[in-house]
């Protein structure tokens, strides 16, 4: 499982691709692949957004459901779903919606 | 110190102009990534794991009080409250918004700072000694000649595409604090037999993949043949240093490939055919820099060592700071004192807003308006009157920095790593604090001695830890972090690159792992007086080995 991340150009902010293409802040909203089609789905919605100046760096990153919640499988990822883990006050989980940790 | 001239303020301001108008041309869609990238490097722009970064110059780590003052403003402003001063006496943000950076570079360019040259591929921030023109072991200040090589390295022509990075530091005493051997030139400021200033000259020193320690290609440079000898290495380099490989781009790997002596010909060569050249520094030249460095006027303080003595028997813990935080200075009613920015558990490096403005007026009102900033990721005032000490510490009480730890086990150098950066493979934050809070006892640190412990994320090496006395580096195996311990390593005028002892450790396991590290020290050195450093050169890595290992150790 799959899914695709990048970074929004104006501010530097992880976002995610969701399934109506709009790039979400938090990695629950990710639209996952399951399969090759899926990824190259993804991954043909990421180019146009570059193209378009919305964001950067994409990447496909590896992932998995635990508990029914998107779970990157690297630690870096993670780290960028969440913030820095020293500092619980700073990045997504400092949010009050957000309850994701690295 | 350097104040900016009429053509260094009409360079940073149209310089942040320009970068102003391609962060829009950026935003607008006119410039693509690809375009753009380089423009934003060239700016000390990164992109992290969760936001832009913005790395800021400061020029051999010097800094008035105005200064701080305005990176702990723009730490409020446009970021999250606090700045990350690093190994090369830089501070980082990690979080701004590329539409605010224009902003916060005018904001800069108001002080006299930019962060022109703190990426790239060419001469980078030169660092220098934290105690220049302080320290009382110093022959001479050194920062005069990192700034004449500041100015001749800025939007230098010939030398802004080099093969890779390159990076100079800069040490006025015997005893090396500017880590000079690990760095692609190391000068060292000394005086010859006759009396005249010049430098050694190491060339192709430096941490990362491959790390190597400087080799000497001169015992003694005039003075005035600085910048023509400095541009005979990088013009060897520029030629000859390889761009096929990155990993083999910087200039320690053409030392080593080409051999020193071969290299140091071809070096003396072009300096033969340049040196009575344009780049000669008329000694009028050099005396014009060395008047912004004049110290300031130090009135006489004789008071001080009364006062000093009785507030250490008053009191313990300023007794602990004074012994470990202060640092003997030319004037002895004087001293330098280091302001740890490792206090227990804290992020090394790391410093409020608050503090930031607390520490400029500090400054201002009992140093002399001066600030350093060390490639230990602490802060130094370099005068401070030894009757003022006590209300110096006093104040670094109330906001949280008067930690007594300099030169001890917690006094932990480490890189942003995994937590902040794009390339890292591992924390290094968390491990610093996880062993600071091991042995955070004053009582222990002190028993133990000098340690520098450096912790890095990556094989890039930016935290030091090739040359950490204990070194620790971050290595990501099978989707976990894993730790690898070195040994022996050091970055003064003994410089050594620490040895790796085995396999690595995991996240749970590693601070454990250095705690039987320093128990094995604590129980073979000869006395207090052999301190980590020295009793590990003395029996070598055998023995934690086998305290790491056990019965793995004797089999492999
Ligand atoms: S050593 Fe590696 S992880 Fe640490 S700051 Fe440098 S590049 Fe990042």
């Amino acid at each position: 499982m799959k899914i695709l991340t990048a970074n929004r150009l104006t501010d530097g902010e992880a976002v995610w691709l969701c399934a109506d293409h709009s790039w979400a802040e938090t990695i629950d909203a990710a639209e996952i692949a399951r399969d090759a089609a899926t990824e190259e789905k993804l991954e043909r919605a990421g180019k146009a957004a570059v193209c378009k100046n919305e964001v950067v760096d994409l990447a496909l990153v590896d992932v998995e459901l635990v508990d029914g919640r998107i779970w990157p499988k690297r630690l870096r990822e993670r780290i960028r779903a969440a913030g820095p883990t020293n500092r619980t006050d700073l990045g997504k989980q400092a949010r009050p919606d957000i309850s994701i940790a690295a | 110190m350097y104040r900016y001239d009429e053509f260094d303020h009409q360079f940073v301001k149209a310089r942040t102009a320009e970068f102003a108008d391609q962060v829009d041309r950026r935003l607008a869609g006119e410039l693509t990534e690809d375009q753009f990238k380089p423009l934003r490097l060239m700016n000390g722009v990164y992109l992290q794991l969760h936001a832009y970064m913005l790395r800021i110059a400061i020029p051999y780590g010097t800094l008035s009080s105005r200064q701080l003052r305005m990176l702990a403003h723009i730490a409020r402003t446009y970021d999250k409250g606090y700045g990350h001063f690093t190994t090369r006496q830089n501070l980082q943000f990690n979080w701004p918004a590329l539409s605010d950076i224009p902003q916060i570079l005018a904001d800069l360019a108001s002080v006299e700072m930019h962060a022109i040259q703190t990426s790239g591929n060419c001469i980078r921030n030169v660092t220098a000694d934290h105690f220049a023109g302080a320290a009382a072991d110093e022959v001479a200040d050194p920062r005069p000649y990192a700034e004449i090589l500041r100015q001749w390295s800025s939007v230098h022509p010939e030398f802004s595409f080099l093969p890779r990075k390159f990076k100079i530091a800069v040490t006025g005493a015997e005893r090396d604090r500017a880590a000079i051997q690990v760095h692609d030139i190391g000068l060292h400021l000394k005086k010859n037999a006759a009396g005249e200033l010049g430098f050694a000259v190491y060339v192709g020193g430096g941490q990362g993949r491959t790390p190597f320690v400087a080799k000497k290609v001169r015992d003694f440079l005039p003075e005035e043949d600085l910048l023509t000898y400095t541009t005979a290495i990088l013009r060897v380099y520029n030629l000859n240093g390889r761009r096929d490989n990155k990993y083999k781009a910087r200039i320690k790997i053409l030392v080593h490939e080409t051999g020193t002596e071969e290299l140091t010909r071809q070096i003396e060569a072009e300096f033969a055919a340049i040196r009575e050249g344009e780049l000669k520094l008329p000694q009028a030249d050099i005396d014009a820099i060395e008047r912004y460095f004049t110290p300031p006027a130090l009135p006489a303080r004789p008071e001080g060592t009364v006062i000093e003595t009785s507030a250490k028997l008053a009191n313990p813990a300023f007794a602990s700071w004074v012994k470990r935080n202060v640092n003997p200075h030319k004037n002895p009613d004087y001293a330098s004192v280091t302001i740890s920015l490792k206090g227990i558990g804290e992020v090394p490096g790391d410093a409020t807003d608050a503090q930031m403005d607390a520490v400029a007026d500090l400054a201002e009102e009992l140093a002399f308006d001066e600030i350093r900033v060390s490639h230990e990721q602490n802060l130094i005032l370099p005068h401070v009157a030894r009757a003022d000490l006590k209300e110096v510490y006093k104040r670094l009480e109330a906001i949280g920095l008067a930690t007594a730890n300099a030169g001890l086990v917690t006094d932990i150098i480490a890189c942003p790593g995994l937590d902040y950066c794009a390339l890292a493979n591992a924390r290094s934050i968390s491990v610093a604090q996880e062993i600071s809070n091991r042995f955070g006892s004053q009582a222990r640190q002190e028993e133990i001695g000098e340690l520098k412990l450096k912790i890095s994320g990556c094989i890039n090496a930016c935290g030091h830890h090739h040359v950490g006395h204990i070194g620790i580096l971050g290595v990501e195996k099978k989707g976990t972090e894993l730790y690898q311990i070195t040994l022996g390593g050091s970055g003064d005028e003994n410089t050594s690159i620490g040895e790796i002892v085995g396999r690595g450790f995991t996240a749970e396991e590693i601070a454990d792992a250095i705690e039987t590290v320093v128990e094995t020290y604590l129980a073979l050195r000869t006395d207090k007086s052999e301190d980590f450093l020295a009793a590990y050169r003395r029996v070598g890595a055998a023995p934690f080995k086998q305290a790491l290992y056990g019965a793995e150790a004797k089999a492999a």
